[in-house]
């Protein structure tokens, strides 16, 4: 399918108005406004719901498994960033953790004050990534062999087993038990945030329209067909939940840099179901109706329904507006779009898609 | 061993209430091949409803309420949630499970405000405190596995000997074909969940009346365990999910016993794993075999 310019030129001028956006909301408002915590929030989101896009949308494998992976991530960056002069603190009941260096601080000593921290703390993004592949690795030796709902109950077993280690005392000096692990920087603003989700579903972007992203799909289609023309079914299966996991592992990581401190405690299967509804409402298979879900999402549920838990809704004052109320009406819609609108926001399309003109839409449609 | 035999008899217990859960996911899975991610939320609620009926009502009105209540909204669920779903891919009902467990919750959120709701009034009788073998215990942990038992028994000749019990058997074996055979598929499936609910119910009083309190997220545990419970001993068979239950309750208990309550859950799960690898259609599964 060759785009047309006029495509290419509106999803870059829409993309470029969502980065200028991003700085004047950086500009203009103060950091901790609403505003700039769910843009901060969402685009977290859009990259874990992105990553289980790719395994679930593409692939075609059930996986629960991201709640882990986001665990392991996030743990990856909090213990890595702490700064040595906080790590008593934090580590109070563990004689000052294992861990006694601190990333950012490594580097800023070798490149500057500016510079150093930020690379520091994208390394251990990156860390936090590569250990959750490497788990994904592992896990995928046994697990992947399973089809369908097995895999999924597998997954999600296997999170929560991760859930249950990460808490477990003796490994304290390293995880902290059960405590929190605070204290550790954060990445900066609004823009800071869309320009690397961005990146890095860029990159995803790219491997789904790369030949191992059409075997992804080739995959999920049939797999025996699949197999049939040559495509190793194990080794994309295994890349597949591999990569899925690396990002989702950078997606946990920035979590934890968003929400400021982490907890084993936080990363339920709950979670998982989250973003898995997100990426079905979005569309299964639409990279660009996960990152539109997840806006959404997070925009309604943090901010603009705020209202239907706090009592007052658009100007209507009603008993029933209570704590809870909005959970429960989001809740509704999904189910809404679970039984009756299956293909979700965005079915299949992405963003280029929807400027083009009506009559080749047609012609496309058509072709299918 | 005389410091882990309390642990053992709770053990048999929580078992016994694993095995009640575990039943609903293998009737449903066996005849609809779908994990009902619901199940353990119903039985969440099952247990909120006991909280609430109890503090307001005499006792033999408020069990009947309970079993009644559940085995509506399991026929709700059923209904609302899975019969539309009939003739798509079996991801998209699975989905939908996980979306009505999503819902469950959080309509129960809205419901108690988000407060675990304290068992005030629990059954009398079985909460009474007995001794046993020297050491003090509720006596619904007596109770549960022979109560467990009669229930297994009672299903199993309920699934052998009438009319309804052998369309389940027709439905799970070929769905289609049962449907030619002039079997109604949908009154067959809403009577598994009404067992499976029913069944769930029972389980709740029992399970709760050990606890202080029914929060929102109760149930999401006991009904993973027993759903591993139900893959261990072969899921879509009966046998085998009560066979499962008890012994991942006995072996979670004792790994409690033994100290390391971390890994209680964490066990559960590996164990799932290990047999999923090793032996995929469980204890007595039987052997299915993909057509292409």
């Amino acid at each position: 399918m060759k785009k047309t310019n006029r495509e290419t030129i509106i999803t870059a001028a829409v993309l470029l108005v969502v980065l200028i956006g991003a700085f004047a909301l950086d500009a203009a408002l103060p950091s901790y406004h609403i505003a700039i915590k769910v843009v901060k929030k969402a685009c977290v989101y859009s990259l874990v719901a992105v990553s289980m896009n790719l395994l679930n949308g593409f692939t075609g494998l059930f996986s629960l498994g991201q709640a882990g992976f986001m665990l392991l991530g996030a743990y990856s960056y909090a213990v890595l960033c702490i700064p040595v002069a906080k790590r008593a603190g934090v580590y109070q009941y563990f004689d000052g953790g294992l861990v006694q260096f601190s990333l950012p601080e490594i580097f800023s000593g070798v490149l500057g004050g500016t510079v150093g921290p930020v690379v520091g703390m994208l390394c251990a993004l990156l860390v936090g990534g590569l250990i959750a592949a490497l788990c994904a690795y592992l896990i995928g030796l046994p697990v992947l062999r399973l089809k369908s709902d097995y895999l999924a109950i597998a997954t999600l077993g296997f999170a929560e087993i991760l859930r249950a280690f990460f808490q477990w005392n003796a490994l304290g000096p390293l995880t902290n038990g059960s405590n929190l692990l605070k204290n550790y920087p954060d990445l900066g603003g609004a823009a800071a945030y869309v320009i690397l989700v961005g990146l890095f579903i860029a990159v995803i972007l790219l491997l789904v329209n790369s030949t191992y992203g059409r075997a992804f799909m080739a995959i999920r289609d049939d797999e025996v067909a699949a197999e049939a023309m040559g495509i190793n079914l194990a080794h994309h299966k295994r890349l597949a939940f591999i990569i899925s996991s690396f990002f989702a592992g950078i997606g946990g990581g920035m979590l934890a840099m968003y929400m400021g401190t982490v907890q084993a405690l936080s990363f339920k299967s709950a979670m998982t179901y989250e973003i898995l509804l997100i990426v079905v409402m979005g569309g299964i298979g639409s990279i660009t109706g996960s990152v539109l879900t997840s806006f959404l999402y997070i925009a309604s549920l943090e901010w603009l329904l705020r209202g239907l838990d706090s009592g007052t809704f658009l100007g209507i004052s009603s008993p029933i507006f209570k704590n809870g109320f909005r959970m429960a009406i989001v809740s509704v819609i999904i189910m809404v779009v679970v039984l009756f609108f299956r293909k979700g926001i965005m079915g299949d399309r992405e963003l280029p898609d929807l400027f083009r003109k009506k009559a080749k839409k047609e012609e496309v449609s058509g072709n299918e | 061993m005389q410091g882990l035999l309390p642990y053992l008899i709770n053990g048999v217990s929580v078992g016994g209430q694993y095995a009640l859960i575990a039943i609903g996911y293998t009737l449903v899975y066996g005849i609809l091949r779908l994990i009902n991610f619901a199940h353990g939320d119903v039985f969440m609620v099952a247990g909120l409803i006991m909280v609430y009926s109890s503090a307001t009502m005499p006792i033999y009105l408020s069990i009947p309420l309970v079993l009644v209540l559940t085995v509506i909204l399991g026929f709700t669920i059923e209904r609302a949630a899975y019969k539309p779903l009939r003739t798509a891919p079996r991801m998209s009902v699975m989905i939908s499970a996980i979306g009505v467990s999503y819902l469950i919750q959080n309509l129960a959120f809205y419901f108690t405000g988000g407060l675990p709701q304290p068992v005030t009034n629990p059954i009398p009788w079985i909460s009474d405190n007995v001794t046993l073998f020297g050491e003090s215990t509720k006596r619904v942990t007596l109770v549960t596995p022979f109560l467990t038992v009669a229930l297994v028994f009672a299903l199993v000749y309920l699934i052998n000997n009438t009319k309804i019990g052998m369309g389940m058997r027709a439905v799970s074996k070929d769905f289609e074909t049962a449907q030619l055979m002039g079997i109604r598929i949908n009154s067959v499936i809403s009577m598994t969940f009404v067992i499976g609910s029913f069944l769930a119910a029972v389980g709740a009083m029992l399970y709760f009346t050990n606890y202080p309190s029914v929060a929102i997220t109760s149930g999401g545990m006991p009904g993973l365990k027993a759903f591993v419970a139900a893959v261990f001993g072969g899921i879509g068979s009966i046998p085998g999910a009560v066979v499962g239950a008890f012994l991942i309750g006995i072996s979670e208990e004792l790994i409690k016993g033994l100290g390391y309550s971390t890994f209680s859950d964490a066990f559960t799960f590996a164990l799932l794993i290990v047999v999923l690898c090793v032996k995929p259609t469980g204890l007595f599964g039987e052997k299915v075999t993909d057509k292409v």
